[in-house]
């Protein structure tokens, strides 16, 4: 096909698709949006009445011990598993672009999977949380970091329907190289939520 | 000759007869119908607003008064304040967004014509939801900046706050969809020739405005889930009993506040500064100190949002350096005006009633930034913040400033949009009514606080001095009431029997002037070239002085695109979504809302493109 | 119909002005016992200096501005035929003076405003009073720490002696104003601020709240009482003597037995669960105001109502029709009893203790 890739179907005034200018820009906004989660973890942080805390223990008026309750080990694959999914979505995207199907539906399922994994991981953790007196509404600690790191969970999870959308759409031959832009646009929203979590995972559970 | 610049186009009648009927304005991703759209629900729910204020005025005429009681006055003063600002100002320039931006840019549409629509629809919906409260005897009732934790659910324990919260999101969500496709728009679709720097100046200042939206809605949608989390799910984040802080309320809600209030001003910044040069018939002067000048102001605006927070006791090292933050912005404001008296002066002002707005835009502005730059002195601001004074200061820049602004667009751009001339003798007894009876009721509002009447009281006592200028200020808000009687008057008059428009009734100097009035639904028959600024004054110069009259085209071969159902449906969604919190979070509900409006979502994106 | 953009003729221009003239001057002629233009103290003396700073800049900034845009208006007017203007582009110079000139002008009145934010934090002087502020729907309780006695709605300090105020919430936010004597300062839930000043008058003055708070923030307002030190030292020691209600043990006149009767009816119709008259040591989690020496106070219902028989009984017989939403419910009293209730709380006027007498 002599059809390039790389310049948008359309005169457009940068040069730019719309669609990823329009994308960059939302993402821009997200920044605000999760710098307002962060910012509010980070304010509230060691401000807790009552435990369980991140990093510390805590005995509770009535004599209950409660160790800090973050599994660092865990997590910190979980974000290894994570950096690889944008690893793979970098892949599936020069696949496509290059007309390799299979591999590009391959690496595409890889990133999928990585993402799943991940939200797997999350549920695992919380309801482990859940279950050493953690919840949302125990403490400043509890309410900051489930809203953080579940509106973070919640946006991998839109990331990993839009993925696998794009990978149905693919597996039906509805993908060619000149929609390429379509999976780009995906993959830099996924970019997105990989590099905040970045930024979550040594505020929140290494920072003590 | 230029192709078309929207992607989608899809299988397109060669017939270019508007489609009519309600079923074309619900499907209709036209951005001239979505700015209708728009200015008529806004409109309305400005006048809304305006007769929430006259209730206000009424039982402020008379010391103790009983008119309304104290539960009511608080329901009204706070929808006032909300419905002004999310569903009246916001919306206005939306209107203008929409309708004037494409034409300025010298395109045939917005980028995400969907988008637009579903912008617009998420804005009905979410104003609905607002003021269905009203019919649960629920309105909203801790102030348009709700301070925790007087909006938990221990001091607040009804639906009014539940009411204001989800409202608040909804639109939200319509401010964030509006802003990534208007920024797109503005930097993408521009056309040929047009660099930045030979934009409108309302394009300028509408880009600012959207990046200012995307920056700071961003931030009360995470204190509004915060509450919501608290009152919901009794999460801690304004729970004093937990070390919950309410000034991390305080402080979520003003990083958002602040630069709303540039969103605010923006736009009426921009109408303005095309209106002086068209009507004293010579160029924006410091056409380039303009652009610096907003974009300062706007990015200044994210550093003074503790302003609003100076009788908390934050310390003198804060206090001082929001202060003089705050000091600062008034710098590029007054080169503003500075610049608008400089376009007017050695031109041939000619005296239409856009222009008398637009001029009384800046005599009342000019109030309002004093009174700003008042409140920026610290301690001054100690004796002046939560009293009258403030009520006056944000009322002369909001009403004086956008309100005006505003409504010269209306004067100025209404024969492009419909075609018809809005009439002269009726608009300046418009504008003489408006102009007295806003300074009659709020400039003695300056006198009230600093003589000591706090803001947000249902009444005062007698003995206090203050029956006077409330007495005064309650006249004065019947004379701009009945201003916009006038005003609906001359709308009617004029749509039924007005003169007819040409397409460039004011000699004005950008695109949208150089189309039919109103415009084919593809704009332009040729997407035009620039070289310049004010590229029609360029055109009419070379041409002689003037232009004929455009001809209709046909449209044959210009592809636009599809309407479309789903934007509605997706709005809709989210309306049920957020009614299920509503409810009581019911469950089933929420789930059918995310449900439709995820259907939705997936059915637009793989609805049929070009 | 076209109308004439400026009204016709020199009489009629005249009247609008003169209109303006006269609304202003009536303006001026009332009195605003509230006002933050006539400081009474330090505080508020400091701040209007830096006010009225601001104030001159103002007015002169607005004459100028104002005028050159009139001056334009009137000087520039054109008709639709007139030849095209000259097509100027800007002015360089003019920018760079525009701008510099207004931020001279604001570097001036920064000097005295940060000068002023520094000297009204700097903590206050050793010999302070210091008095605990307890805001609460919709009431002020004050405590006098060093003293030992607690009071509500109305603010005793000494002249010439700062006052180091420590406000806390009981509930919502609210806001301490005393616009004669200083600025605002909010109260909040979990959080203590501070602010000093220095009554430099005696007098009574008024306050509000000032930050929404609830239904009955409007009616959320209190007294000050500035004295010489003598008189605040009576009143310290009279409060100080008060740890219960003042009783007479035997009723003489009709009067003392209508307040006797109104003593039973505290107890028997629950105000003595709301309410406490001691003022030395109150029992915990009082939901109402102290009501130690009411008899003496200025006004009662938050400051709202000036202290006399009538007000009393109106505010005790239906405090919800003058406060709705207030805590204090109605309590279908009949007249009768409401005059026992006033007749009781009038006589709540307690003295200091007598001095004792030297030994010979």
């Amino acid at each position: 096909m002599a059809h390039d890739i790389a310049h948008p179907a359309v005169d457009t005034t940068t040069g730019l698709d719309h669609r990823k200018l329009a994308i960059w820009t939302f993402i821009g906004s997200e920044c605000l949006f999760f710098a307002s989660l962060i910012g509010t973890y980070l304010v509230y942080k060691g401000k807790s009445v009552v435990g369980p805390f991140p990093h510390d223990a805590w005995v509770s008026p009535a004599g209950q011990h409660l160790e800090p309750i973050f599994e660092i080990p865990l997590v910190t694959f979980g974000t290894a598993v994570l950096l690889f999914s944008s690893f793979f979505v970098v892949l599936a995207l020069a696949n496509i672009q290059r007309g390799n199907r299979k591999a590009f539906l391959g690496w595409l399922g890889a990133t999928i999977v990585c993402g799943l994994f991940f939200i797997g991981m999350q549920v695992y953790e919380f309801t482990h949380f859940v279950h050493k007196g953690l919840g949302f509404t125990t403490n400043l600690f509890g309410s900051s970091f489930y809203a953080l790191t579940g509106f973070h969970g919640t946006h991998v999870t839109v990331g990993v329907i839009w993925l696998t959308s794009i990978l149905v759409l693919g597996l039906r031959g509805k993908m060619p190289p000149e929609k390429a832009l379509n999976l780009e646009i995906a993959a830099l929203y996924w970019h997105f939520v990989d590099v905040v979590w970045i930024v979550i995972f040594p505020v929140v559970y290494l920072m003590s | 000759m230029a192709t078309s610049v929207i992607e989608q186009a899809g299988p397109q009648a060669h017939t270019r007869k508007a489609p009519t009927g309600i079923w074309s304005w619900i499907t209709t991703v036209d951005h001239k119908r979505i700015g209708i759209l728009y200015g008529v629900t806004a409109f309305f729910f400005f006048l809304l607003g305006g007769l929430e204020a006259l209730l206000l005025r009424i039982q402020l005429g008379s010391a103790n008064n009983t008119f309304l009681s104290p539960e009511a006055y608080n329901q009204l003063f706070t929808m006032h304040g909300t419905t002004m600002i999310f569903l009246g100002v916001m919306p206005l320039s939306a209107m203008y967004f929409n309708y004037i931006i494409p034409l300025q840019i010298g395109a045939r549409d917005v980028v995400f014509p969907r988008l637009n629509a579903f912008s617009y629809w998420v804005f009905l919906v979410g104003g609905l939801v607002l003021n269905a409260s009203f019919v649960f005897g629920a309105a909203p009732n801790a102030g348009w900046f709700g301070y925790a934790n007087l909006t938990s659910t221990q001091y607040s324990p009804g639906l009014n706050v539940d009411f204001w919260v989800v409202g608040l999101q909804i639109l939200g969500i319509a401010s964030l969809a509006a802003a990534v496709n208007f920024f797109t728009t503005i930097v993408n679709l521009r056309a040929k020739g047009m660099r930045v720097l030979r934009m409108p100046m309302f394009c300028w200042m509408s880009l600012i405005t959207q990046l200012l939206l995307l920056l700071a809605f961003p931030v009360i949608t995470v204190a509004l889930i915060f509450l919501m989390m608290d009152r919901y799910f009794g999460a801690n984040f304004f729970r004093v009993s937990a070390a919950g802080d309410p000034m991390l309320w305080q402080h979520l809600f003003w990083i958002f506040g602040h630069p709303e209030v540039y969103i605010l001003i923006l736009p009426a910044f921009g109408i303005v500064s095309e209106i002086l040069p068209v009507f004293s018939r010579k160029p924006l002067f410091g056409y380039a100190a303009m652009v610096f000048s907003g974009a300062f102001i706007a990015v200044l605006g994210f550093g003074v949002w503790s302003h609003h927070m100076f009788a908390t006791g934050m310390g003198p090292i804060a206090d001082a350096s929001f202060g003089l933050l705050t000091m600062l912005i008034a710098i590029p404001t007054g080169v503003k005006i500075f610049n608008w008296i400089g376009t007017i002066w050695g031109g041939s002002i000619q005296l239409k009633t856009p222009m008398y707005f637009a001029l009384g835009f800046i005599a009342m502005f000019i109030i309002g930034g004093l009174s700003g730059i008042m409140h920026s002195a610290v301690p001054a601001d100690l004796q002046q913040t939560d009293s009258y004074f403030v009520v006056a200061h944000f009322h002369y820049v909001l009403f004086g400033g956008s309100i005006f602004a505003l409504t010269a667009g209306t004067y100025y751009w209404f024969p492009k949009m419909t075609g018809k001339m809005l009439g002269e003798g009726l608009g300046k007894i418009h504008f003489w009514l408006m102009f007295i009876g806003f300074n009659v009721t709020f400039f003695p509002m300056h006198f009230l606080g600093l003589n000591g009447m706090p803001r947000r009281v249902y009444t005062y006592q007698p003995g206090l001095g203050f029956e006077f200028w409330n007495q005064v200020e309650t006249i004065g808000s019947m004379v701009l009431g009945f201003s916009f009687l006038v005003f609906i008057v001359n709308i009617v008059l004029s749509l039924r029997k007005g003169q007819r428009a040409p397409a460039d009734p004011w000699n004005g100097a950008t695109l949208e002037w150089s189309i039919p009035s109103p415009p084919p639904e593809f704009n332009f028959a040729e997407v035009p070239e620039v070289t310049t600024r004010d590229p029609l004054w360029e055109e009419k110069r070379a041409r002689g002085g003037h232009l004929p009259e455009p001809v209709r085209a046909s449209g044959e071969g210009i592809h636009m695109p599809n309407p479309s159902k789903w934007p509605i449906i997706a709005a809709l969604g989210i309306g049920v979504f957020f009614t299920g919190f509503l409810l009581g979070v019911k469950l089933p509900v929420i789930l059918a809302g995310a449900l439709l409006t995820i259907v939705a979502i997936f059915a637009w994106a793989l609805e049929p493109a070009g | 119909m076209r109308l004439r953009s400026l009204p016709p003729g020199p009489v009629v221009r005249w009247v609008p002005v003169l209109a303006l003239l006269l609304v202003a001057v009536a303006g001026c002629a009332q009195h605003y016992p509230q006002t933050t233009l006539a400081p009474k103290g330090d505080f508020a003396q400091m701040v209007d200096h830096v006010f009225r700073a601001t104030v001159r800049w103002a007015v002169l900034v607005f004459l100028l501005v104002e005028g050159a845009l009139l001056y334009a208006i009137i000087r520039f007017r054109g008709r639709s035929d007139d030849p095209e203007p000259e097509q100027v582009h800007g002015n360089t110079t003019l920018e760079i003076i525009w701008t510099a000139i207004p931020a001279i002008i604001l570097v001036i009145v920064a000097i005295p405003t940060i000068r002023t934010i520094f000297e009204t934090a700097r903590v206050p002087r050793d010999d302070a009073l210091t008095v605990e502020v307890i805001g609460h729907q919709w009431w002020w309780e004050f405590r006098y720490p060093t003293i030992g006695i607690t009071t509500a709605n109305e603010l005793h300090v000494p002249a010439g002696r700062t006052v180091d105020l420590r406000l806390k919430s009981m509930d919502v936010i609210h806001s301490f104003w005393i616009p004669q004597l200083a600025g605002k300062r909010d109260v909040f839930p979990g959080r203590e601020t501070r602010i000093w000043f220095t009554a430099s008058d005696t007098g009574t003055f008024s306050g509000q709240c000032a930050e929404f708070c609830g239904i009955q923030h409007g009616k959320m307002g209190f007294r000050i009482v500035v004295s010489d030190s003598t008189g605040f030292g009576d009143w310290a020691a009279a409060m100080s003597n008060a740890t219960g209600p003042v009783t007479l043990a035997e009723p003489a006149t009709a009067l003392d037995s209508l307040a006797t009767a109104g003593q039973q009816l505290f107890t028997t119709k629950a105000c003595v669960g709301c309410h406490s008259f001691n003022a030395v040591t109150p029992p915990p989690g009082m939901v109402g105001p102290n009501l130690a020496n009411v008899g003496t106070r200025k006004a009662i219902a938050a400051g709202m109502l000036d202290n006399n028989n009538a007000n009393l009984a109106r505010w005790i017989q239906h405090p919800q029709s003058f406060k709705e939403g207030s805590h204090m419910p109605d309590l279908a009293l009949s007249d009768g009893e409401v005059q026992a209730l006033v007749a009781y709380l009038r006589q709540q006027r307690v003295r200091a203790p007598a001095p004792v007498a030297a030994p010979q």
